[in-house]
């Protein structure tokens, strides 16, 4: 029975050309709608959080003042941290594989006839450790640089290009305002930060230099850790949080004024953003698979009227009620599917160009294909069960004799 | 006239009421009728005359409100629906006036559209369809569709249609009423030699005394009765 009901609907299918062009026409904007938007917002996740991989592994950050909320007064008020923080983090939690200061404050980088404007880290050879980054060429600051606060420095990707070109710019000396320092390293590039900053935009000194010659002062402005590998991260975290507190002499229950931060909270707090916007443009796509189906019932309607004596020719000839509704049935159902197979080739095709567009990797997500054909058959059998009825209700003699 | 034991049609009392109360239409009075295997017979009457009613219910197409139908012997007046689609699928055939063919769809597949509900394997179909078309005189047209054939032609599908699943009884309803004199000539010598060659019961409403001639017997309707029931001596070649 089946079989003859697909037979006559694949008939009728043909028969029609553009009328069912047409009919399918929603069905495959709707679906090929929210495969795109599903790609799209699937390649972003995954760019998040290749971005936050990037930013080093099991990485936390400990900050003066009280965290992405913490009004900047507050921030200013909170006491500095110093070198002995880092080293009694370094010791005394067992955790943390190695930990490193940073200082950092805008400059401005000179070499010969160019001129950059940058960001100058003050930090200890730890840094490129914490931070996952290899370098490029050279090598990292020396003991005796470090305790000296020499003046030496470690050039960014970006600097490097920006001040030297295809120069190489080892031994060379450049100025950091007026700071005078021999270049001894450059670092891989990094690229940018899921926040869109570009990474590879500073330069590398010792903390001593930076703090001797440029802010005058000891102080040191966050402290970057590393946790140990298949240490959890929270138990870091915690220990951080308790030792700081005590070399702060914060009593308990009050607010404390620094704050450490896991960089996985905040790549699973972005991962969220984006699936959340993900799920936001599916479902309005998928309000335009609805209308899809709605479209779909609107032609199966017409065609059940302007078909009426058809279908009564089909009756007398033998056919039974429910040999008329399955065939209307599986019409709009082949129908749907057919615009749904069309929709998935579209939305991916559309997916993979909007992808390599706003340069995110292509991800295909099998579920959201399986799950739009099948919502699109769905659309078919529902949207098509009433025109189908209908088509199957008709009194025979009433419609033999329909003009 | 040769007759057989059971009527293929057998009609007794058969009346049909249309609404109810005030409104109420009797389009059959009381109907008594016999139609044996091989007969060739028109029903003629003015409109009104519940001539299209009768056929309706002997076509199976519709139920009498009274009376008693049986067809091969078989009471079939109060069968459901589907029951009816099964009769009329495996013992009965129809021709209609305005031809009822499926538009943009080949007159091979026309032809086969009541063996596809009968499930007829495809080889068997094509092959069948073939056959009908060939008898009623349109080989090599089998790829056509209704609108590339005259009107003359477009009816012999739907005779071919009518006849490729050996019917019972053939019911045409007033199959030259859109055809002009020559083609209704033809179509009724199709008709004649379906009946006398193949040996197919055919029941037809028509009210053209010309057509009706070419039959064997000739019922006359009026207001819901049989006014007469009569042999005819069948017109040949004109």
């Amino acid at each position: 029975m089946f079989g003859n009901a697909i037979i006559l609907a694949l008939r009728e299918i043909r028969r029609n050309v553009l009328r069912s062009t047409l009919t399918i026409l929603g069905i495959v904007i709707g679906v090929g709608a929210v495969i795109t938007m599903v790609t799209i917002g699937e390649g972003a996740t995954a760019q998040v959080q290749a971005d936050i991989q990037k930013l080093g592994s099991n990485l936390l950050q400990v900050f003066r003042g009280q965290g992405f909320g913490g009004g900047g007064g507050s921030r200013q008020a909170a006491p500095p941290f110093s070198m002995d923080d880092v080293e009694a983090i370094k010791n005394e939690i067992s955790g943390v594989r190695t930990a490193t200061p940073t200082i950092g404050t805008g400059t401005q980088a000179i070499y010969g006839n160019s001129n950059w404007a940058t960001q100058v880290q003050g930090t200890d050879d730890q840094y490129i450790s914490v931070r996952d980054w290899p370098l490029a060429s050279g090598r990292n600051f020396s003991e005796s640089e470090l305790r000296a606060g020499a003046a030496v420095c470690i050039l960014g990707a970006t600097v490097q290009r920006e001040l030297f070109g295809s120069e190489d710019p080892l031994g060379a000396n450049i100025r950091l305002n007026k700071l005078s320092c021999q270049v001894i390293g450059t670092l891989s590039s990094k690229g940018q930060s899921g926040f869109g900053q570009d990474q590879d935009d500073l330069v590398v000194v010792p903390l001593r230099t930076i703090q001797r010659r440029v802010v005058g002062n000891s102080d040191v402005s966050s402290i970057m850790v590393s946790a140990r590998d298949g240490v959890s991260t929270e138990k870091v975290q915690a220990d951080i949080e308790s030792l700081m507190r005590e070399r702060r002499k914060i009593r308990p229950g009050a607010d404390p004024d620094f704050n450490v931060r896991d960089l996985k909270e905040i790549s699973s707090a972005m991962t969220q953003t984006t699936r959340v916007l993900t799920t936001l443009l599916a479902a309005v796509a998928a309000v335009s698979l609805l209308v899809g189906g709605v479209g779909i019932m609107n032609i199966m309607l017409v065609s059940v009227t302007e078909r009426t004596r058809e279908i009564g020719t089909r009756l007398a000839v033998g056919a039974m009620a429910r040999d008329v509704l399955l065939q209307f049935l599986i019409e709009a159902v082949t129908l749907a599917a057919f615009g749904g197979i069309i929709g998935i080739a579209l939305g991916l095709t559309a997916g993979a160009l909007a992808t390599h567009a706003f340069n995110v990797p292509f991800v295909l997500n099998v579920g959201i294909v399986m799950l739009s054909f099948g919502f699109s058959a769905a659309v078919g059998i529902i949207f098509g069960y009433f025109p189908a009825r209908r088509a199957a209700q008709l009194d025979p003699i009433e419609a033999l004799r329909h003009e | 006239m040769p007759s057989s034991p059971t009527p293929v049609i057998d009609l007794s009392q058969v009346t049909k009421i249309y609404g109810h109360g005030e409104g109420e239409v009797r389009a059959l009075r009381g109907i008594d009728l016999r139609i044996n295997a091989g007969e060739f017979v028109a029903v003629m009457g003015p409109s009104g005359s519940g001539k299209s009613t009768c056929m309706n219910i002997l076509g199976c197409l519709d139920t009498p409100s009274g009376g008693a139908y049986k067809f091969l012997g078989v009471p079939v007046g109060n069968m459901s629906a589907d029951q009816r689609a099964l009769l009329r699928r495996n013992y009965l055939g129809f021709v209609f006036q305005g031809f009822n063919l499926l538009s943009r769809t080949t007159a091979l597949e026309n032809v086969e559209l009541p063996l596809v509900y009968r499930h007829v394997p495809k080889e068997e179909r094509h092959a069948l369809a073939r056959k009908a078309l060939q008898e009623v005189g349109l080989s090599g047209r089998e790829t056509h569709v209704p609108s590339q054939l005259s009107g003359g032609q477009q009816q012999r599908v739907a005779i071919a249609r009518a006849i490729v699943t050996q019917p019972q009884v053939l019911f045409a309803d007033e199959p030259t009423g859109n055809l002009d004199t020559a083609t209704s000539v033809e179509i009724m010598k199709l008709l004649t030699s379906l009946n006398e060659q193949r040996g197919i019961t055919i029941a037809m409403v028509t009210h053209e005394p010309d057509i009706a001639g070419w039959t064997r017997r000739i019922v006359r309707f009026r207001d819901g009765h049989i006014e007469s029931d009569q042999a005819n001596e069948p017109v040949r070649e004109h």
